[in-house]
């Protein structure tokens, strides 16, 4: 079972629910977990996992054959994204622009144009205690990171692995439907404020587009005000957990470290969210009864 | 006319709180929210929307089922994986995936029937509003669209063109999370980016990943430590690297649950000059002008 975990608003606590259920669930079945916020993932900082496998993610962006080139401009008609653009007799390509869909080359009436990789991110893998770890980095100053999440996402073992757990990105544009794509289920995580209620709207409407079961964790709840029960009350949205605040947890994360280990009451919690996750998952019904 | 860009790699970390916070403070000035696809700013300015436009990004491939043959080129041209072969048979068999579709337009070119069109997709609004603090420039990316990047470009430019027809000193935006298209189109070109960490482990990571995208874009930097006091060895670790690396510190907020209060009730973290906050001031309203402070001096 592949699950996601997402959030319309950053900040909210899509790591600490990623990492503790994975720590939750990795000794009693076998756990594999994506850190696919590519950009900035944070994941390994609280599972100081052993990354011993590095592979670069690349795109194929085109190289000009300037003695065949015939300046007829076909390649800078095709390019859909201003990545490589014909002036008189010259083609210059500008390769951080350029998205790898072979259309220049693919196109050139002179085949003047080949393809050569260009390294855009990294994908790390390895091992957390029981857990197998994937991550994936872009490279800073490149716009494109869906690439790196797929690339990412290639790793998922269905077949060994029975629970995946996808860390994705904030927000609602292509990096989180890349990441979020195909999986079985997505857990939304919010916080009582404003902020997090506008932002978990947002989320919603992704994981509805892209036909996806989903329930809500609630972070610091106690904070804020009532506007986000009210919501999910009234839109039957399945409210799978509620972690307060308390400062003793946001100090415990603040320095890296486990909440379902340093606190009891919270690796109860998480078992009950997999519970949950798993019931609304599978049989599509709200509440799981009998033994984990 | 200055640019003062907030980002913080990390998402969460208040870059939306300070913002609100400068709109109260700031003179003559316009607000934008470049978090095109999780804008929250709205809630804090309450804005009244002057005009509504639409956003056109990329195009994405629609088929044409009376011209398409099934023969399967498309799927072979596609490197997005966003055609696919059904179940049907003939015409019926190829199906182009909306959300799947990066806009490149091969498979259209690559068709040998003409079933392939690239049509215009509406992918979201900007808005022109005016608010009880200066006007502001915001959008609403669609639903699992693309192009932020060009949304957000579009969006200061608007915002630009304001600020000099109106002779205005500052364009403040609040910017995206992350390091990516739409936070690198928002750093282009600012004055200063001031970036906002909190101090954990991952504000702390997520800080010296947004700084050497700023190196990258040659961009001026300064650093504001939110809730500093939820761990003040961390913040001290922050402010150490911050020497290091000869980037000023110009401000440290106080975990200050009157933030979260005034949020709930939709306010700004600082109250307007004219309520009589000197009498009752929370910790980080204060902090919060005191950045200011240090800010708009660097960028006067």
């Amino acid at each position: 079972m592949v699950i996601a975990v997402a959030s319309g608003k950053g900040g909210t606590g899509k790591t600490t629910i990623a990492v503790n259920l994975a720590l939750t669930l990795e000794r009693d079945m076998p756990v594999q977990l994506l850190d696919c916020d590519v950009e900035e993932p944070n994941a390994h900082l609280f599972l100081h996992p052993l990354l011993d496998v590095s592979e670069k993610v690349a795109l194929p962006v085109p190289v000009i054959d300037q003695s065949k080139c015939n300046g007829c401009g076909r390649c800078s008609e095709i390019c859909a994204f201003n990545a490589i653009i014909a002036i008189g007799t010259h083609v210059m390509v500008f390769p951080e622009l350029c998205h790898g869909c072979g259309g220049c080359s693919r196109f050139c009436p002179v085949s003047a144009i080949s393809e050569e990789p260009r390294e855009i991110g990294v994908v790390e893998s390895g091992r957390a205690g029981q857990i197998e770890f994937v991550q994936g980095r872009v490279n800073v100053g490149n716009p494109l990171a869906p690439p790196v999440v797929r690339a990412v996402k290639s790793k998922i073992d269905a077949r060994q692995v029975k629970v995946v757990i996808i860390d994705a990105p904030p927000g609602t544009s292509c990096p989180v439907v890349a990441s979020l794509k195909d999986s079985d289920f997505c857990v939304l995580v919010t916080e009582p404020t404003p902020f997090g209620l506008n932002d978990l709207v947002l989320a919603i409407d992704v994981v509805k587009e892209l036909d996806i079961p989903f329930g809500v964790v609630i972070n610091r709840s106690g904070l804020g005000n009532k506007d986000l029960l009210t919501y999910c009350r009234r839109e039957k949205v399945p409210v799978l957990l509620e972690i307060p605040f308390d400062r003793r947890y946001a100090a415990c994360y603040a320095r890296g470290g486990r909440l379902v280990e340093e606190f009891p009451e919270l690796k109860e919690a998480f078992w009950g969210l997999w519970r949950r996750i798993r019931a609304l998952a599978t049989t599509g019904q709200t509440e799981f009864r009998g033994p984990s | 006319m200055r640019e003062l860009l907030v980002i913080s790699g990390k998402g969460g970390t208040g870059k939306t709180s300070l913002v609100g916070g400068f709109a109260v403070l700031a003179e003559n000035k316009i607000l934008t929210d470049c978090d095109v696809d999780a804008a929250d700013l709205h809630l804090l300015l309450k804005p009244t929307v002057r005009e509504t436009r639409e956003f056109y990004g990329s195009k994405k491939a629609v088929l044409d089922h009376e011209r398409c043959t099934g023969c399967g080129v498309c799927v072979q041209a596609c490197r997005f994986g966003a055609i696919n072969m059904g179940k049907g048979r003939g015409n019926t068999k190829v199906q182009i995936d909306p959300i799947s579709c990066e806009g490149c337009a091969v498979c259209s070119h690559a068709c040998p029937w003409g079933a392939i069109a690239m049509k215009d997709n509406l992918s979201g609004y900007w808005f022109i509003s005016d608010t009880p603090y200066g006007p502001l420039v915001h959008a609403r990316l669609g639903v699992a669209e693309e192009n932020s990047g060009k949304l957000v470009t579009r969006v200061r430019r608007e915002a630009r063109s304001i600020a000099e027809d109106q002779g205005l000193d500052y364009i403040i935006t609040d910017g995206p999370p992350g390091i990516g298209c739409p936070v690198i189109s928002s750093i282009s070109g600012v004055d200063l980016a001031l970036i906002v960490t909190e101090p954990t482990v991952a504000g702390t990571h997520d800080m010296e990943r947004i700084l050497e995208l700023a190196r990258h874009f040659d961009t001026k930097t300064m650093v504001c430590i939110n809730k500093y006091d939820l761990d003040e060895g961390k913040a001290e670790e922050i402010e150490r690297y911050c020497r290091d690396e000869g980037i000023q510190v110009a401000g440290k907020i106080p975990f200050d649950e009157e933030v979260v209060n005034a949020l709930a009730r939709g306010l700004p973290a600082v109250a307007p000059a004219d309520n009589g906050f000197n009498q009752r001031e929370g910790k980080a309203s204060k902090a919060i002008r005191e950045l200011w402070m240090k800010v708009s001096s660097y960028l006067k």
